[in-house]
């Protein structure tokens, strides 16, 4: 089941299956190593709805609320 | 030779080029000119060289004008080589970049940098192996400590000598089959820049690449033609032909770095992670950063004030001689003391603030705490219509308003950039911080200094939720890598300090000492009585000494000359002497707010343009007057 990449819990892997949004986005996120495919570990969700802190490649990615929300991902690895 | 240092942010990039730079060479640094690179001379072996330190750049594709920068160079036609630097410890990301810049077909080496990082994370490199299939020499380094530089300078003039380019990576073959007929269209009809290969053009307008099809765009019917290439591989892949290629390159990158790389051991245990889980909680975050910044003020002012007040004394004694020696009322007492007068505004007053600040700063950045408060401050930025890397440009803008401002290119909207540019504008830079301190603080209270610093942040919280409204919701959000901590090497924070002192001791001070000696001629032969009256209006209004009115023109031209001229037109460093805090405080914030210096305005005049240029200075102007007017009758009866 594809959910946003903002509602998936601390510490749990997901995996990008579609980024919902413009060449902006994509480019951007693609360029930081975000594509589909790949999978990622959630490590923190910042206080009042703040950015979440992602592990992708071995690397960690600030994403904001919004953009988390474009990102649809299947859970589990 | 001409070479350049292209790879992405945080690679290490930078520390390579100070390196190179500290190594045996002549070094300029162009901050604040129409481009931002750093440019230096070298001697290899004989060789001289050019090296530029590009803007760390994700890839060729670039959304935001500090990459597009980078780009330019790179496609500029004007390199002979590429040190492309990588990050050891995250390669398959670095390698998508390094497929890109060998599309490009300028001879390339590859530095595979913080190798001691990547062994932490228990990865070995097979760094022959990566060299063969990348068809470009390979040297690991460890920046930091400067292994593995020297056999990059052996390896510059190999591979520069050589002229030797590494492989360009075939894609899987259907996308072949739509890029190779593009490839021979190019060939065939050239509609623009001869020095790029047809290759990397197909590549890129496949990739949708704004700046690339903006060029194609007067050959007529191209794009036409463009469009149907790029239908063809979305309707083969189902998706934008944009991510096709980018998927396509992923998968190269990955291909190789599994090919090359071996995890011999789990990863070691990493302080960093236990330090970050403070460092970013939700509670404790935001206590540890009241307290970094805190900490980062008292340190400022306990240092700054330690040293001024001791160098004041002797300043004013020395001038107290000359009147005794030269007589009050000669030419040479006059010019004497102007000069003595824009001498101790550097010694005492300046310095003593501005050292401990930009090193504290430069530890800051080079630690790599900025993006954390990104991190944190970013539900607070949506709150005034902003996201949480704007932050860095008005955390930089405490150093100076020039780079800050600069810094406005990591931001990925024009929107932004205004508003947020306009914003750094106002934040008080370290010429005023020394006025803060140097004034305020000293006289009147450390907490009094804070309360302006306060109020200037309220402020800007003000106006930075009108300006937004101006602009409907463009907002892409925050998307921004948080890099592991770096014990800064502490060689290159001091340097990069050294680099910002100089700035002012080569700039600023002679301006200061002539500012002074200016004013102190005009007070001689009366001219800056009309000048003072001109502007008596305005200090009236404020309710200042007249003799201040002077200051703030000069003021204009660098900020620290207000507080230098201030003491000149007073004629004594004991300001409180002829000044009530009250007037010291108006004084203060009128400073702290009003019209932005020169160099600043051209820099929002580069970046923003004229009318956002012309806009600030009213702006600022405006809230000055309306702030200081403020605080005169506020304090007025709260001081009574």
């Amino acid at each position: 089941m594809l959910i946003p990449l903002d509602r998936v819990a601390v510490n749990k892997k997901a995996r990008v299956t579609r980024v919902q949004g413009g060449w902006g986005i994509r480019n951007r996120l693609s360029q930081l190593g975000i594509h589909p495919g790949d999978v990622i570990t959630i490590i923190r969700h910042a206080a009042l709805g703040g950015p979440i802190l992602i592990e992708v490649h071995g690397f960690q990615v600030a994403l904001g609320k919004g953009v988390a929300a474009r990102i649809l991902v299947e859970e589990g690895p | 030779m001409r070479i350049a240092l292209a790879g992405q942010p945080n690679c290490g990039k930078s520390t390579i080029f100070n390196r190179i730079a500290g190594y045996k060479a002549v070094t300029s640094n162009f901050p604040g000119t129409t481009v931002q690179y750093t440019e230096t001379k070298t001697h290899i072996d004989g060789y001289t060289c050019t090296c530029l330190d590009l803007p760390g750049t994700y890839s060729i594709t670039s959304a935001e004008p500090a990459e597009r920068e980078a780009r330019k160079h790179l496609l500029s036609g004007e390199v002979d080589l590429i040190i492309n630097v990588a990050d050891a410890s995250i390669l398959s990301r670095s390698l998508e970049l390094t497929l890109e810049v060998l599309e490009l077909e300028i001879p390339t080496l590859l530095c595979l940098n913080m190798m001691d990082e990547a062994e932490k994370k228990g990865i070995q490199i097979d760094s022959q192996k990566l060299s063969s299939l990348l068809g470009v020499p390979v040297v690991p380094a460890i920046a930091t400590t400067g292994k593995g530089l020297k056999e990059l300078f052996t390896k510059v003039i190999e591979v520069g000598e050589a002229k030797k380019k590494g492989k360009v990576h075939k894609f899987s073959k259907d996308v072949e089959e739509v890029i190779l007929p593009l490839v021979a269209l190019l060939e065939s009809k050239r509609p623009m820049n001869e020095k790029v290969p047809s290759r990397f053009l197909a590549i890129k307008l496949l990739e949708k690449d704004e700046s690339f099809e903006e060029e194609i765009r007067p050959a007529p019917g191209f794009h036409r033609q463009i469009r149907l290439f790029q239908e063809k591989l979305e309707e083969r892949h189902g998706v934008p032909s944009d991510e096709v290629i980018s998927s396509e390159r992923h998968a190269l990158a990955m291909n190789i770095f599994e090919k090359v790389s071996q995890v011999i051991h789990p990863p070691q245990k990493d302080i960093r992670i236990t330090i970050d889980r403070w460092v970013m909680h939700n509670v404790f975050g935001y206590v540890i950063l009241a307290a970094v910044f805190y900490g980062f003020f008292n340190f400022i002012f306990g240092f700054g004030g330690y040293v001024e007040e001791p160098l004041l004394g002797i300043f004013e004694e020395w001038t107290g001689q000359l009147k005794s020696l030269l007589g009050p009322q000669a030419l040479s007492f006059f010019l004497a003391r102007g000069v003595l007068q824009g001498i101790s505004g550097g010694v005492a007053i300046v310095l003593p603030y501005l050292v401990p600040f930009l090193i504290g700063l430069s530890l800051l950045e080079d630690v790599g705490y900025l993006p954390r408060v990104a991190f944190l401050m970013d539900v607070f930025m949506h709150r005034i219509g902003l996201h949480g890397k704007s932050i860095i440009p008005f955390i930089l803008g405490y150093g100076c308003s020039v780079p800050a401002i600069m810094a406005t290119r990591i931001l990925e909207f024009p929107q932004h950039r205004f508003i947020v540019s306009i914003l750094t504008s106002m934040i008080p830079c370290s010429a005023r911080i020394t006025i803060i301190f140097g004034l305020v603080a000293f006289f009147i209270g450390p907490n009094a200094a804070l309360a302006i610093f306060v109020l200037n942040l309220i402020i800007i919280a003000i106006l930075g939720r009108i300006l937004a409204t101006l602009y409907p919701e463009a907002s892409l959000g925050l998307i921004l890598e948080i890099p592991a901590y770096q014990w800064p090497p502490i060689r290159n924070t001091l340097q990069k300090s050294w680099w910002r002192i100089k700035e002012f001791i080569i700039l600023a001070w002679p301006l200061l000492i002539i500012g002074s000696t200016l004013l102190a001629l005009m007070e001689y032969g009366g001219v800056e009585g009309y000048m003072n009256w001109f502007l008596s209006p305005l200090t009236r209004l404020l309710g200042l000494p007249e003799v201040v009115g002077n200051t703030l023109i000069f003021g204009l031209m660098r900020k620290e000359l207000c507080l230098i001229m201030l003491t000149q037109a007073l004629g004594t460093n004991r300001v409180l002497s002829v000044m009530t805090p009250t007037q010291i405080m108006v004084f203060t914030i009128f400073v702290t707010f009003y019209i932005p210096c020169l160099a600043t305005i051209a820099a929002l005049w580069r970046e923003i343009g004229k009318k956002g240029a012309l806009g600030t200075i009213l702006l600022t102007l405006l809230v000055a007057l309306i702030l200081s007017f403020a605080a005169r009758i506020f304090l007025g009866i709260l001081w009574q």
